[in-house]
């Protein structure tokens, strides 16, 4: 069963009650929430994902929650929490669908020392994916919703998960977070996309979630692979380039992106070594949206190979 | 009892739980800090293979986390041995940091914020200017924690290494100067036993390594870690008991450092909670088998909450209370001021006892 077969008194009732549990490739969520107000984006959001039995094992019990006291009436406060523990400061309520967003991305990085942690785009065409690693502000997230609303297939706008024993990654397929003008930039360049209300003032400025796309969220258990890493840069007016990345440069980038390649010590350096065996580098400057389509159409239509074993 | 508590104690009966009970023992084993060491457990039994994906998950990114913490010890005590070493000083690790670098099973997947190291108190002042010298810088504190630090408390002020970001709690002794336990800190460092293989780091020796362990336990105003903690020293006293001679000079160096109460209390909860081997010559010779008094009762009763897993499934009404009797019990400990205990001798004797007998029944192994 998926998330849009229910009702939205349903959603509300499983927020406020034994939680909303939906499934996120290898994360399984349960979601409990006193703010009514989250409702229908969240199910927006996860509209196709896979919705969890009362069975199910839940990987992340997760929290969003009025603050109580005074700040429940003036200047209110959403807090988030995972099982009991309350890794952040309370933000303002309305950013409350954001900070599930946040919140779930701090489980996956705080609890997952069994796969390898990239903090970068990923998104896959013919099970060959494209690794984007870039610091904020780099275009990142901007490319990855371009991408995914032309064919390719979200993996994660945030976190790029191989797998430490066969090198696979693992999609997410959850909402896409955008910021400032990018959000203007992507409703433009995809009217079909469905968007959250934008929520002012946050950290990081203005954001809202871009809803995986229908066909990303149904593939989120097929198998991908690494196959390009590619590091990109908007820069206004800038031409589009695309530009061979030598290797040693380009484990350095994969190992300053990564957010747990320090714990996994010298199996971090074994996974690092093997992705950038697996992958062509490249270093990307653009500014026009269309154009760097091309280049990411062009990269996908080269042949590659794509192991066969999972 | 626990599902956590059930699994360590008959690891086989992780063959038959459902998801749900893996998704309850992964939350009560993490919020227990024992998610690494019940990875080790299993994968030390061969039953790794009997566990479902998702929850093997969990505890193996625990237990690779706890490795990764080993792996800064170990290369932490090679600094600090040296710095110690430039002042004639060898480099005593306490607690984790000891279980690491010794090698013992008590290091089994075990995570810890900080650590612990003891040194003369006379040479305090030379060990703090060699370990700022080297990096290790003092928690910003006001002139009154300072001054409450250096004149009531065993251990300086959290030094935090500026480079690495690892944090260091320096001791002169293993109890607060004004608790009214009075262990002979100099004798724990004179008997202190070099770490095979480790010139220059040493370790308590094993007697008091227990006894430091159970002394911490039972001072520990926090409740979040006793479950972990008194697996520690389950996990210490199976091994170093194979000595035959192991009890009888427990149980003597216990006299001698002022620590019968908190080693009574030790055995009598390890045999409780975790079926911890201890021969009845030893519980007979400390009384631990039977609870002296109402004080006792109540002590019973408030460990009965705290060593559970401090999660939200093993919670119930007097949880709460025995959790902030604990606090309190801890300050009550490391010292002694009059009109404190007036007041919280009154919580405790007349508070919970009124509900003791009735809910000690329910956590009964």
């Amino acid at each position: 069963m998926r998330v849009n077969q229910l009702s939205p008194a349903q959603v509300l009732a499983s927020l406020s009650g034994g939680g909303f549990r939906v499934a996120t490739g290898p994360f399984n969520c349960r979601v409990q929430s006193d703010i009514p107000a989250i409702a229908a984006e969240l199910a927006q959001n996860y509209a196709h994902h896979r919705l969890l039995g009362p069975e199910e094992f839940i990987d992340f019990h997760i929290a969003v929650n009025s603050s109580r006291g005074l700040r429940r009436w003036i200047r209110p406060q959403a807090l988030f929490s995972v099982d009991g523990v309350e890794p952040f400061t309370p933000l303002p309520r309305n950013q409350a669908l954001p900070m599930i967003e946040w919140g779930l991305n701090w489980c996956i990085t705080a609890y997952s020392n069994h796969v390898l942690i990239l903090h970068a785009a990923a998104v896959a065409r013919n099970g060959r994916t494209v690794i984007l690693p870039a610091p904020p502000g780099s275009g990142k997230s901007t490319l990855c919703a371009a991408l995914v609303n032309r064919g390719w297939r979200l993996l994660s706008d945030e976190l790029s998960i191989i797998r430490l024993d066969t090198g696979a990654m693992l999609g997410l397929a959850r909402p896409v977070n955008l910021k400032n003008a990018s959000i203007d930039v992507i409703q433009r360049f995809a009217p079909q996309a469905l968007f959250t209300e934008p929520v002012h003032d946050t950290t990081k400025g203005t954001v809202a979630l871009m809803a995986a796309p229908q066909a990303s969220v149904e593939a989120v258990d097929e198998p991908a692979w690494p196959a390009w890493m590619v590091l990109p840069r908007y820069r206004a007016g800038a031409s589009t380039s695309l530009t061979p990345m030598p290797r040693g440069e380009a484990f350095m980038k994969i190992a300053d992106n990564a957010m747990n390649y320090h714990i996994l010590a010298a199996e971090g350096f074994r996974a690092v070594g093997d992705l950038v065996d697996r992958c062509q580098h490249f270093s990307f400057e653009y500014s026009d949206l269309e154009e760097a389509m091309q280049v990411f159409e062009q990269l996908a239509s080269a042949p590659g190979d794509v192991p066969c074993t999972v | 009892m626990s599902l956590l508590r059930q699994v360590l104690l008959d690891r086989r009966r992780i063959v038959a739980l459902s998801a749900l009970d893996w998704d309850l023992l992964v939350r009560q084993a993490r919020h227990a800090n024992l998610l690494g060491r019940l990875y080790r457990c299993l994968q030390a039994e061969g039953l790794l293979s009997q566990v479902p994906d998702r929850p093997h998950h969990h505890m193996k990114s625990a237990a690779v986390m706890a490795d990764r913490q080993h792996m800064l010890v170990r290369y932490e005590a090679r600094f600090l041995r040296d710095t110690l070493a430039s002042l004639g000083l060898p480099l005593i690790l306490l607690k984790g940091a000891a279980y690491v670098v010794g090698d013992l099973p008590a290091a089994s997947g075990r995570v810890f914020a900080d650590m612990d190291i003891l040194v003369p108190r006379e040479r305090l002042p030379e060990v703090e200017s060699a370990l700022i010298m080297t990096g290790w810088l003092g928690e910003k504190l006001d002139e009154y924690d300072q001054r409450y630090y250096r004149q009531w408390m065993h251990e300086l002020p959290a030094m935090q290494q500026m480079h690495r970001g690892t944090a260091l709690d320096v001791h002169h002794t293993i109890l607060p100067p004004t608790a009214r336990l009075k262990p002979d800190a100099q004798a724990l460092i004179r008997d202190s036993v070099e770490i095979p293989g480790w010139s220059g780091v040493r370790t308590l020796q094993p007697t008091d390594m227990v006894l430091h362990s159970a002394c911490h336990l039972f001072h520990e105003g926090e409740s979040d870690n006793l479950l972990r903690d008194l697996s520690d020293l389950d996990l210490l006293l199976r091994h170093f008991s194979v000595s035959p001679d192991f009890w009888p000079g427990l149980i003597a160096r216990a006299a001698t450092m002022d620590l019968q109460m908190p080693l009574r209390l030790a055995l009598r909860y390890l045999v409780q909670v975790l079926d911890c081997p201890v021969p009845s010559s030893a519980l007979q010779a400390l009384k631990a088998e039977r609870s002296d008094g109402v004080a006792e009762h109540v002590l019973d009763f408030v460990y009965s909450r705290t060593l559970r897993p401090q999660h939200a499934s093993t919670r119930d009404w007097a949880t709460p209370l025995c959790r902030k009797l604990l606090y309190v019990r801890g300050h009550f400990l490391r010292m002694p001021p009059h009109l404190l205990f007036v007041h919280l001798a009154r919580k405790a004797w007349v508070g919970p006892r009124t509900v003791s007998a009735a809910a000690l029944q329910q956590d009964a192994p």
